[in-house]
């Protein structure tokens, strides 16, 4: 497994460029895969990329070699060409015939090794696109099913089957380190299938154009062991408990009174609202406004007051609260974990 | 008919016969297609450098992460507007420029099969765009990229005017490439100059002849799209509403059916326009004429079966993918014929390292990689990778800048000179092609590793620690070297219209029959209709032809204005078409539909009535019967009659 995502890290090196490199250590690059879809393309690619530069450079040294030796001759007069038909035929429509044909043939055993999973006897996780967060509901977890935002836990080395639609325009999912894209549309459900082969963090975005906030509609793929996985379940199940000092308890009353819980629900009390993500257990994830910010109290405290100048066009109203008003939310939303 | 040689004809007589009067009345009313070719250039130049300021003020936004320049929505606008302009404003009707300015010229013509028609599909352009960027006025332009995706471009999630601004002015547009069209396929086959059989017609034109069908029937699918749109957003219908029955993949497939043979429509021209070219430089006929004609027809053809693969990633039937797949694998092979036949002419030939020269060739090694990139994402799965990525960015502008706007630039200085009659500067071209090839390639290149280092398309900022700052810096500064050569061009032919070298009448020593009439051609083009009995007329003494074209001797076809109508495949003459005097009614038409076509915008309904009454009105003064005073009506000629 380990080999797999050097080989992939080292193609996405050398394609970079040499100058380029250097700054491509953090980037979801699509060439260093982390799973086996995202593997499996990730070689189809190097054998595309790879004809795809040799034929470049072979027509390009052709076309040289035509230039250079064409214009050791002098003779500017008009003549009558000789043929070429040879040229055409060969090098028009023999040699690209062949190379295409391999290519397609690559292409479509990729295709079918990546379909031939089972799909039905894989753990299911639905994500839903809204404008413009995710939201992810694991159907199978024992109990309740558990409903989260803008991150998607996954057990490292399993594969699981996402089932994809959108709640309002089209949205499209990519963890390029794990697996290619696949839309999410209104009135259709599309599934795919992902695995991540080693415990980690992964980057997610949506590919879609999606409108005003497109750009900062991203999310986390957490990949973790079977056992962190039953842990992390079984706390997202968990209805939220009821805060115990007087601060929190002064929050959650702004919560439920202020606009926050029109929108947000959080289990076991009384906000109820569907339009915004589930802050049942937001403090134990990792971003806020869809990986648009670390989960941390400054930007928390930030996001409440000033969504619209971060985000602006996002679901998320500014909210001007007292200070102490202000104060108390955070301490109550510090305990939702 | 009167058989005279070109000093004996009566010059001043076709002159008072074809030229517009000066002055506001003749401006409104000219249906030369010269005149009408230049405007559509300056036109289509003009979007083309608003585009291009769209694109700078995105590359200053996208410089560095995070960046606060402008807004979210303003981005939105900058990109979609950015697409629509090259796409409907400039790539196609540039070409349509050309084809205008040079067809009657290339085939010994005095005009188009319509020229009133010429002139109404001219103003409708230019109404069009003028619609389309009087958004930017109420601050409203389009914002749903030019590809305009339902249900996000539905009411319920844009509801201002700029996706009302977007289905009507295409809708509007679709009539103006519809009826230049029609025009362009009638004069292939009906007005090429007696002897100019199927086989001889000068290269270029193919690809104008073979994308006209494909205008007449891809627009029809946008048109439709557009007008389902607008009545989703408008009159509460469900077309696009998956609540209410719609499905928004019909949005996706309507407009790709349409999407796809475009991206041909505004690149065969050019390929066209490259093949013209590049035998001229290399002093040779271009080899396989024959393969490259099919090649254009066969890529076109092909561009109605490939629309599906832009949407691999929707979830459809992996075969009928796979089938795509296929057919977008199958359309290069065409694209292999004419760059091996390309190189075949410039090996086999001694080509002169003109500017025009220049754009060529490195136009070709654009097109490869463009092909290339395009054969890669034709693979379903790695297209699941690179779909909606800025990959897809790069080969995009690959396709468009490498096979569009290059060959177009070549073309600009190898035809301005017969255009203004003055010849741009050898050595400013040289900078010009250098600065835009290295600018273009240290621009765009980058955006396929921005793609593979997984950047998404369509983003207004992105954030720092994702690797993306370097490729993306480069990437704008890249692009600003371009827009340098944009602006040296500019120069080079501002400079060119008072200091230019007089260009005579064939500067380059090329083939075709418009470097036989002065620069510029006098209105009537040609003093007397040439007969032509080769594919290379100005050459064939040298190239040991065996017919012989006539050149300096001809019909005078001077009682008024009037050209040949000759017979579809071998051009022999059949009649004497009595071609229309100009006229009011292509821009009063125009102006009609303009009024109809805001009306609907703002709902106003008196000013849609209004503008339809105007229309109606238009057209039966347009098809009103004329008093023919001339005395040469449409006649009947006897075969061979022009060889008498």
């Amino acid at each position: 497994m380990k080999r797999r995502g050097g080989i992939g890290r080292t193609c996405a090196e050398s394609l970079a460029l040499a100058a380029l490199s250097a700054s491509c250590a953090g980037a979801p690059s699509i060439f260093s895969s982390a799973g086996s879809a995202a593997h499996r393309i990730g070689v189809l690619g190097w054998i595309l990329t790879s004809i795809a530069i040799a034929v470049t450079v072979i027509v390009a040294a052709v076309l040289l070699g035509a230039l250079v030796r064409s214009r050791a001759g002098q003779g500017e007069e008009v003549q009558r060409a000789r043929g070429g038909v040879r040229w055409i035929v060969i090098g028009g429509v023999i040699a690209p015939a062949v190379i295409l044909v391999a290519a397609f043939l690559f292409s479509v055993l990729t295709q079918s090794a990546l379909a031939d999973s089972p799909l039905r006897t894989m753990p299911t996780v639905q994500v839903i696109g809204h404008r413009w967060w995710w939201e992810v509901r694991y159907p199978d977890a024992p109990g309740q099913p558990v409903v989260s935002a803008n991150e998607l836990h996954v057990v490292a080395g399993r594969r699981v089957r996402l089932e994809l639609t959108s709640a309002d325009v089209i949205h499209s999912f990519w963890v390029p380190r794990l697996a290619g894209k696949t839309d999410l549309i209104p009135g259709q459900h599309n599934t795919m299938w992902m695995e991540a082969d080693r415990p980690g963090t992964f980057w997610g975005e949506c590919a879609e154009y999606c409108g005003v906030q497109h750009a900062h509609m991203n999310l986390v793929v957490v990949a973790e062991t079977p056992e962190q996985h039953d842990a992390w379940l079984a706390a997202q199940n968990a209805v939220a408990n009821a805060p115990t000092d007087s601060v929190a308890k002064r929050g959650q009353i702004v919560f439920e009174r202020a606009a926050c819980a029109s929108c947000h629900t959080v289990r076991g009390s009384k906000a109820q609202g569907r339009i915004g993500p589930d802050l049942t257990h937001l403090e134990s994830r990792r971003t806020i406004a869809a990986g648009t910010f670390p989960n941390t109290r400054g930007n928390l405290a930030g996001w409440i007051a000033n969504a619209q100048t971060l985000k602006p066009g996002s679901g998320m109203p500014t909210i001007a609260l007292p200070a102490a008003d202000s104060r108390a939310l955070l301490a109550y939303l510090e305990t939702l974990r | 008919m009167a058989i005279v040689t070109d000093l004996e004809a009566p010059t001043d007589l076709l002159r008072d016969i074809w030229e517009t009067p000066r002055g506001l009345l003749g401006t409104l009313s000219s249906v030369d297609h010269k005149t009408i070719g230049k405007r559509y250039l300056v036109t289509a130049f003009v979007f083309f450098l608003l585009g291009g300021l769209e694109a700078a003020a995105m590359r200053a936004q996208l410089a560095q992460s995070g960046e606060h320049l402008m807004s979210p929505e303003a981005y939105n606008q900058l990109f979609t507007m950015h697409g629509v302009t090259m796409i409907f404003l400039f790539a196609s009707p540039v070409l349509s420029g050309f084809s205008n300015y040079l067809w009657p010229l290339l085939i010994g013509s005095r005009d188009m099969a319509y020229p009133r028609v010429n002139a109404l599909s001219y103003w409708t352009f230019l109404m069009s765009g003028i619609f389309l960027y009087s958004s930017f006025l109420v601050g409203q332009a389009p914002d749903g990229g030019w590809f305009a995706y339902v249900p996000m471009t539905e009411r319920a999630f844009s509801p201002g005017l700029n996706m009302d601004f977007y289905a009507l002015g295409l809708i509007f547009l679709g009539i103006s490439t519809t009826v230049g069209a029609v025009n362009f396929i009638t004069t292939f086959f009906k007005l090429r100059a007696p002897g100019m059989s199927i086989n001889r017609v000068p290269i270029m034109m193919w690809g104008t002849l073979t994308t006209s069908f494909s205008v007449v029937f891809a627009v029809p699918a946008l048109t439709v799209a557009c007008i389902m749109l607008f009545f989703d957003r408008r009159f509460g219908m469900h077309f696009f509403d998956a609540a209410r029955g719609g499905h928004p993949m019909l949005w996706q497939h309507l407009f790709w059916m349409f999407g796809h043979p475009w991206v041909y429509i505004v690149v065969l021209p050019a390929i066209g326009l490259a093949s013209e070219i590049i035998p001229t430089f290399c002093r040779r006929p271009l080899a396989g004429y024959t393969f490259v004609v099919l090649s254009t027809i066969a890529t076109a053809l092909l561009g109605f079966g490939v629309w599906v693969h832009h949407m691999f990633a929707t979830g459809l039937p992996q075969l009928s993918a796979d089938f795509f797949s296929a057919s977008s694998m199958v359309i290069s092979i065409a694209s292999g014929v004419s760059i091996a036949a390309w190189i075949a002419t410039i090996w086999q030939g001694r080509p002169k390292f003109k500017t025009p020269f220049l754009f060529m060739a490195g136009f070709i090694i654009l097109f490869v990689i463009g092909g290339v990139s395009g054969v890669m994402t034709a693979s379903v799965p790695f297209d699941w990778q690179l779909t909606d990525s800025y990959f897809v960015v790069a080969h995009l502008h690959y396709v468009l800048i490498g096979i569009n706007v290059f060959p177009v630039f070549g073309a600009l200085y190898y035809w301005l000179p017969k255009i203004t009659g003055r010849m741009l500067s050898e050595r400013l071209g040289r900078w010009v092609f250098w600065t835009m090839f290295v600018g273009f390639n240290l621009g765009f290149f980058p955006m396929h590793i921005a793609g593979i280092l997984g950047m998404p398309r369509r983003i207004y900022t992105y954030q720092s620690g994702l690797g993306w700052d370097s490729v993306n810096l480069v990437t704008t500064l890249g692009a600003y070297v371009f827009a340098v050569g944009v602006l040296l061009f500019i120069v080079d032919f501002l400079r060119s219209l008072r200091h230019g070298e007089p260009a005579g009448c064939n500067p380059w020593d090329a083939a075709t029959l418009e470097w036989s009439t002065s620069s510029p051609p006098p209105p009537y083009n040609f003093a007397v209709m040439p007969t032509v009995r080769s594919p290379y007329p100005l050459w064939e003494a040298r190239l040991g032809e065996q017919g012989q074209s006539q050149l300096d001797r001809g019909a005078l076809l001077g009682s008024g204005r009037e050209t040949f109508g000759t017979s579809a495949l071998d051009s022999d003459p059949e009649e004497v078409l009595r071609m229309p005097d100009d006229s009011l009614w292509p821009v009063l038409l125009s102006l009609s539909l303009l009024g109809f076509f805001y009306g609907m915008l703002t709902s106003a309904w008196w000013l849609a009535i209004l503008g339809v009454a105007a229309l109606i009105i238009t057209l039966v003064g347009w098809l009103w019967p004329t008093d023919i005073t001339s005395p040469s009506p449409p006649r009947r000629i006897a075969r061979r009659g022009a060889e008498a």
